[in-house]
């Protein structure tokens, strides 16, 4: 990269269930909070910014310019560009390495990267012979043909179609994938609960000492992440029913995310314009990587990060060992588990063309101030959130910490990426 | 708004309690803004000190028609304002010569016309005739404050010995300005300074840093706004809890949002630290963030006690002590200013707050001593104790009480938030150094308090 990136700042509104207190809330109204708390906390209030990008995964149709409206209805400047990116639950994500990769290119100075999504205002489509029968009508030139086109509505039509969070090619949720990946990997319902408890102890411990007072601005009244159970354990979670892979799962709705609303976003800069802004750097991003697997052809559909982070690590010459603190996103309990165990699988690391396994962390290093569990994971908001609670935890430890995020997506993607304290 | 409240402000409800004497309150003259009509500058003596105070402030002024006979003469057309220079008034029999000024121009004056009286303090040495005059002067200011109409107010201000016009400059301006709308029958002290100024600045405060806590909301965030305009950088500070409308004060304002616990070990060091980011000290700290949890004393437990003494005065020495700390980067400045708010329920006494009661006069006992161990760095130290301000607080009191509230002070009616805010941008504009140690109450001369 020819300018360093540094991330200077972040903000989000605590995320909260779907059909919670953001129900009436819409995208584009969760974006312009999160935007508009990080232009108050950054001072940016009136600054034309070079590049605002965000995206959301499930999206009303004229959403199409969302970013870009909502960046209207902030507080920054009606100068400031923006578009829409959009790579499922790591849309956060790629919209930082957008942002990054351009900073780092010359192209721009400084930047916001964000990510939003609502449960509860997903769009509802028609069904598709009535969407057809619509337009057709449409064209239609004459009340003649419009009124034999509307004829051929019939009653199964007008059912409306929430967006299902399946696979195209395969036709299974995720969670119903997650099983099989559960499954292969032999991860037991005591480790994911487990790690599902470590969560949300982790996070209330950080919302405790206050680590989100310049992370967060609460919004329509919610102070704090509504998911957040501080006093939730492993035997409270081990008496919830299974929810994924039949009456023998092991995946609950503890220890899987909930449908989640809220936004995120990130501030990038060069370290020159981060100083003349008066804002600490936190951290760098130092490089990132993006990868696929062939789950139509049976390959795990969340795994798709592992062959990334390997190849990112033997990019970047470093190992495991290296890096001080991992943000593997808790899509479920399981996907951690799997990941971890897929790391350390020799075979498994080879198959992907990696010379070998990318080895075995030190879990204390792991999700330090929770993660998606606890917090929710609305989807596209997720890459956002942990950008720079990872930054601040990186800065907290000094300079030259190393921080790991892994994110799974749906289409069997991944991304990783890799920052470093200043 | 209760059925009654509605009632209340009905077409009939007004005509009802115009004719039982709760007529229309007067609307207040506000903003940088003199009075219309003339201002008549009335002299006792060979004093130049106001006359001088005034041609910096770039205002003309008018001789005063005397009242020497029964038959009080008057002012051709309504006058703005009357200053007095009294700062030559020693003896009781020289307090005929207000008199004879005050009368015609009190029946003179317009709507939210200004009556200043500019003298020497008591308690200098000067003897005790001319303490006990001192004295009488506030008695007078008091008395003309009530008896005046129509928003019009009187103020007493104490100049001491050796004071400039340029150390005066700011006080006169602020006075005679809709700046001090709901600051009637006070009076404080302005002392010599080396206040290098010779006019009133439309922005005192362009590029200096602000730290305003509780700024999320009500006064706080008029005080941010205020001094935003006054063309201060403004840090709104406010608990992570009111984030979300702090948020908007600090975009509204260009300024920036800390959500901040004030009562934190580390709130100081986080503040400076915030400010040190910058690059820059702070030059004006306003400590506005209160709570209360009101109960009669015999249902105050130590819990009701502890978090209001702790928010509203504790908090706030804890703070200065970080930010007073010349190597602490992105403290407070040289020339600095440090705000307390006070309340007249500190001042007076108020049922139900003896909590409240004990932190808030305690910020005004605070300012006061704090004052002289800072004017070496030239740090002034100053309070201001507001009355009944319509907020979403005081909304919450029940309506026919909040009428009583409202009504008892001699402009009959509850101040703005501004009203506070503008007091305080007169206290930390930079041409107030001589202005420190004081309590200015904002309160419309409420009936009850010092």
């Amino acid at each position: 990269m020819h300018h360093k990136v540094v991330v200077v700042g972040g903000n989000r509104i605590p995320f909260a269930k779907a059909g919670g207190p953001y129900a009436q809330a819409s995208n584009h109204d969760m974006l312009t909070a999160a935007l508009d708390g990080l232009v108050a906390r950054t001072g940016l209030s009136g600054a034309r910014v070079g590049e605002v990008a965000g995206g959301a995964v499930l999206k009303h149709p004229n959403d199409f310019n969302l970013t870009r409206e909502a960046v209207l209805s902030s507080a920054l400047a009606p100068e400031t560009p923006a578009c829409d990116l959009q790579q499922a639950c790591a849309t956060g994500l790629e919209t930082t390495m957008y942002i990054a990769n351009k900073i780092a290119l010359g192209q721009l100075d400084h930047g916001i990267a964000a990510g939003v999504d609502s449960a509860s205002d997903a769009p509802i489509a028609v069904s598709d012979p009535l969407r057809r029968i619509l337009l057709e009508a449409s064209r239609a030139r004459s009340a003649k043909q419009r009124l034999a086109a509307f004829a051929k509505i019939r009653p199964s039509h007008l059912a409306p179609l929430a967006p299902r969070v399946a696979e195209p090619r395969t036709g299974l949720s995720m969670g119903e994938h997650q099983a099989v990946t559960t499954t292969r990997w032999g991860i037991d319902r005591e480790a994911q609960d487990l790690l599902a408890a470590a969560s949300h102890h982790r996070l209330a411990e950080a919302w405790d000492r206050g680590f989100f007072d310049d992370l967060v601005t609460p919004y329509l009244g919610v102070t704090k992440d509504a998911l957040l159970r501080p006093d939730t354990s492993v035997e409270k979670l081990g008496g919830l029913k299974p929810a994924f892979g039949g009456p023998d799962g092991s995946m609950t709705a503890g220890n899987s995310t909930a449908l989640s609303d809220g936004a995120a976003a990130v501030l990038l800069a060069t370290e020159e314009w981060a100083a003349e802004h008066h804002l600490t750097p936190w951290a760098r991003i130092v490089d990132a990587e993006v990868a696929a697997v062939d789950h139509p052809g049976g390959a795990d559909l969340l795994l798709a990060p592992v062959g990334a982070t390997g190849r990112l690590l033997a990019r970047q010459g470093l190992t495991v060992d290296d890096i001080d603190l991992f943000e593997i996103h808790e899509a479920f309990a399981s996907t951690v588990l799997a990941t971890l165990a897929a790391w350390q699988d020799e075979d498994y690391c080879r198959s992907l063309g990696l010379d070998g396994p990318i080895g075995s962390l030190d879990r204390e290093k792991l999700n330090v101030a929770g993660s998606s569990l606890a917090v929710g994971h609305p989807f596209a908001a997720t890459g956002a959130r942990i950008v720079p609670s990872l930054a601040k935890l990186l800065h907290e430890r000094g300079p030259g910490s190393r921080g790991l995020i892994s994110v799974c997506a749906a289409g069997g993607q991944g991304v990783v990426a890799l920052l470093e304290a200043v | 708004m209760s059925a009654l409240e509605k009632a209340f402000y009905s077409p009939v409800g007004r005509k009802v309690a115009a004719k039982a004497g709760l007529a229309e309150p007067p609307r207040l003259r506000r903003g940088r803004t003199f009075p219309h009509g003339a201002i008549v500058l009335a002299p006792l003596g060979g004093s130049t000190l106001v006359a001088d105070t005034l041609t910096m402030l770039g205002r003309a002024y008018e001789s005063p028609v005397i009242d020497t006979g029964d038959d009080a003469p008057g002012y051709g057309d309504r006058i703005g304002a009357l200053v007095v220079d009294a700062t030559d008034v020693r003896t009781a029999a020289e307090l005929e010569g207000l008199r004879a000024v005050l009368r015609p121009a009190v029946r003179g004056i317009e709507r939210s016309g200004r009556i200043v009286v500019v003298a020497r303090p008591g308690g200098t040495g000067a003897g005790w005739e001319a303490d006990a005059v001192a004295r009488g002067l506030d008695g007078i200011n008091r008395t003309v404050a009530k008896e005046l109409r129509g928003g019009a107010t009187a103020t007493l201000v104490y100049a001491h010995e050796g004071v400039t016009p340029g150390d005066l400059l700011s006080t006169l301006g602020f006075v005679l300005q809709g700046r001090s709308a709901f600051v009637d029958g006070q009076s404080w002290h302005v002392r010599p300074a080396a206040t290098a100024v010779d006019e009133l600045a439309e922005r005192p405060l362009e590029g200096k840093v602000c730290v305003v806590t509780g700024a999320a909301r009500g006064i706080g965030a008029a005080i941010a706004r205020t001094l935003a305009r006054d063309g201060a950088i403004i840090v709104a500070v406010d608990i992570p809890a009111a984030g979300e409308s702090l948020a908007a004060v600090a975009n509204e304002v260009g300024g920036t949002a800390l959500q901040l616990d004030i009562t934190a070990d580390d709130a100081g060091a986080r503040i400076a630290a915030h400010v040190a980011a910058r690059g820059v000290r702070i030059h004006a700290m306003v400590h506005n963030a209160g709570i209360t949890r009101d109960k009669m004393l015999v249902n105050t437990d130590a819990a009701r006690w502890g978090s209001v003494v702790d928010v509203n005065l504790a908090a706030q020495m804890r703070i200065n002590e970080v930010l007073l700390d010349s190597a602490v980067e992105g403290g407070l400045a040289d020339d600095g200013r440090i705000i307390g708010v006070a309340s007249t329920s500190g001042l007076a006494g108020n049922k139900g707050q003896t909590n409240y009661a004990a932190s808030k006069a305690g910020v005004a006992g605070l300012v006061i001593s704090m004052a002289p161990d800072l004017a070496e760095r030239g740090i002034t130290v100053n309070a201001v104790a507001p009355g009944f301000i319509e907020t979403d607080m005081t909304a919450r009191i029940p309506f026919v009480q909040r009428e009583v509230f409202r009504r008892s002070n001699s402009l009959s009616q509850g101040g703005s938030p501004v009203d506070v805010a503008e007091t305080i941008g007169y206290l930390v504009d930079p041409a107030s150094q001589g202005v420190t140690g004081q309590v200015v109450r904002v309160c419309g001369q409420n009936l009850v308090g010092a």
